[in-house]
């Protein structure tokens, strides 16, 4: 048992309402027909990975869970948020540009040349983008950077950063997490975008994750499992975490890849396509009718 | 140029130059310097923070620990997760330093220095120790043989490969003083003064000349700058004037200084610990072949591994020595030679 303590405070956990829910569900489906939009205008990109992570970047961004000035990208106390599964660009871009880190007209530009909104995030070309990431497992060592240098700062911000679950394949993710634990590295928080599925198929066909629970509580990290398309669980779940002491958090959100649009959930040869105009066309009218 | 400037005239000179240096202090190991330096740097610069992969007793970076342990990470044997912690502290504004092995370094983390570092365009300083081939015993594993030209390939790096005792600690300062990426060598080799103390220029980008000389030129970087001298006093005695070039800088590369030379001496000879393939002296060669082409020789390593022996036994067997250099000299003045005949 690692010398870690963990205990979560009785929290004041306040409800969420359901107009604040219904706000936030428009909020996922504006962000899905913005990935859908860019991905078929570009051509190319991962839609179906980042529809798997719509939720979690709402509730992220607009649940009341990171803090952030849009105007002051760089502003020292803010929350991180790294997309260490960098092919999920689109979702990122989607969300920054909503939350108002830059003009909505520039999503519209992925991928072209002269454009900074590349086909990967970038960091250093889009306000907001606090890592660049695309070769997966790396997302999460940065975030620990980050971490440290706020100790060193003394401040208290608090570090997400999303994983891919084949990205949890990457041995780098779990020296992350060996150095993350031994720092106690309490305002860390990983979630994991366990949508069992990576490119060339099933996870559990192609290199097998589980025991995921058991992985990482085995390296010393508070473990919480959520239903990753559930918004009212997603941010009581994250919000119960900030009050986890002594060890860095995981969030296992069980998610479904290219969820919300039904011909894309049923396919993962989705990952690294765009919908042409036709599917798009389709995509469209069952992000809109979801209620 | 503050730098010591020679212009021998015969071989009686070569005694003189000798202990000319000889003077400037006994040889020290590079590390120590790099150590003392960077714990110079972390006592005027509070954003200097120190990231060990667990060689910190061999890189020398544990005289920080002692010294301000708040500001030394060891993230042990996990060269990935290292690179990326110290993109995540420059991205919170300090200055990290990481230091390890550079073929541990270069070779395990390469992808991580090329995302979160590189392209980031971070303000991180990564130091090689122990680069090319003079830790010796350790043998082939350990050695960065291939460590300039692994970093060549990120184009934002500076590239910096100090020669002496002197210029590491001027290189440390340096690599500090730019913002954005920087790659350092530092070596286990003791190495003799080839600077004053008070006397080194060290600008990023600006070649040293340590030597004058018109009937060749021989560009060097890290330890062969000292056995470039020792050929120079060698040739001397032979009537063969050598300018010697500290080429500490590898990126951005000094072209004035090289072309310089091409056109002043007529024939150039580039000594490296280091392959030959991706190099100094190929970079060395695309700046003269574009702009006064002249006969060069490189010395270096050619496409080999080297083995574990004694460093001293390992120069001459792999031809890294001051003869060697010398011989070089002799072959391309000949070709220099032939081509005006």
């Amino acid at each position: 048992m690692p010398d870690t303590t963990w205990e979560i405070k009785a929290t004041m956990r306040t409800p969420i309402g359901t107009a604040e829910l219904q706000a936030l569900t428009e909020r996922a489906r504006s962000l899905r027909l913005d990935i859908l939009d860019m991905t078929t205008r570009a051509g190319s990109g991962h839609p179906s990975s980042s529809f798997s992570a719509t939720e979690i970047v709402t509730a992220l961004y607009f649940g009341g869970i990171l803090r952030y000035r849009p105007a002051e990208p760089d502003w020292p106390e803010r929350d991180r948020f790294i997309m260490s599964k960098g092919h999920a660009a689109p979702l990122l871009y989607a969300a920054l540009a909503d939350a108002g880190y830059f003009d909505r007209t520039e999503l519209l530009r992925l991928r072209e040349v002269d454009s900074p909104v590349q086909g990967h995030p970038i960091q250093g070309m889009m306000p907001g983008v606090e890592a660049t990431t695309g070769s997966l497992g790396q997302g999460l060592s940065v975030g620990l950077g980050h971490v440290l240098g706020g100790r060193l700062n003394g401040l208290s911000y608090r570090v997400y950063v999303l994983l891919g679950d084949g990205e949890c394949q990457a041995g780098q993710i779990w020296e992350a997490a060996m150095a993350a634990a031994h720092f106690r590295a309490d305002n860390l928080v990983a979630i994991i975008d366990y949508n069992k599925y990576q490119e060339t198929g099933p996870i559990s066909r192609e290199m097998a994750l589980e025991p995921l629970v058991d992985k990482w509580q085995s390296f010393g990290w508070h473990v919480e499992e959520v239903d990753g398309h559930d918004l009212g669980a997603l941010i009581e779940t994250l919000r119960g975490l900030q009050q986890v002491r002594g060890a860095p958090s995981v969030l296992i959100a069980h998610t479904v890849k290219g969820k919300g649009v039904s011909f894309v959930e049923a396919d993962y040869t989705f990952h690294g396509r765009a919908l042409t105009p036709e599917q798009a066309a389709r995509a469209r009218e069952e992000i809109l009718c979801k209620q | 140029m503050q730098a010591i400037a020679r212009q021998d005239d015969s071989a009686d000179n070569m005694r003189a130059a000798r202990s000319e240096r000889a003077n400037l202090g006994r040889a020290r190991p590079m590390r120590d310097a790099f150590g003392e330096a960077l714990l110079d740097l972390c006592r005027a610069n509070p954003r200097v923070v120190v990231l060990d992969g667990d060689l910190g007793n061999s890189t020398k970076a544990d005289l920080v620990r002692q010294a301000f342990p708040g500001r030394f990470f060891n993230l042990g044997i996990a060269e990935s997760n290292l690179v990326g912690v110290g993109a995540g502290l420059a991205s919170c504004g300090f200055i990290p330093f990481i230091v390890s092995f550079s073929s541990f370094l270069l070779c395990n983390a390469y992808d991580q220095i090329r995302l979160a570092i590189a392209l980031s365009n971070l303000n991180v300083k990564v130091v090689g120790s122990h680069g090319g081939i003079t830790l010796g015993k350790d043998g082939p594993t350990q050695m960065g043989i291939e460590d300039l030209a692994l970093v060549g390939g990120l184009p934002t790096f500076v590239i910096l490969v100090p020669s002496d005792p002197v210029s590491m600690h001027k290189a440390v300062q340096a690599a500090a003083a730019h913002t954005g990426p920087v790659f350092l060598r530092s070596s286990r080799m003791a190495l003799p003064p080839i600077y004053r103390q008070d006397a080194c220029p060290f600008e990023i980008g600006r070649a040293n000349v340590v030597r004058q000389g018109h009937d060749v030129a021989i560009i060097a970087c890290g330890i062969m700058v000292a056995a470039a001298l020792e050929a120079a006093d060698e040739l001397a005695g032979e009537g063969i004037q050598a300018r010697v070039l500290d080429m500490h800088t590898i990126r951005p590369m000094d072209r004035a200084a090289i072309v310089a030379a091409a056109r002043e001496t007529g024939a150039i000879v580039t000594a490296e610990e280091h392959l030959l393939h991706g190099g100094m002296g190929a970079n060395i060669a695309r700046v003269v072949a574009e702009s006064y082409p002249v006969p060069m020789r490189f010395v270096g390593l050619a496409d080999t591994y080297v083995e574990s022996g004694d460093p001293g036994a390992l120069l001459v067997k792999y031809h890294l020595t001051s003869r060697d250099i010398a011989r070089a000299v002799r072959e391309a003045l000949q070709a220099k030679g032939g081509g005006e005949g």
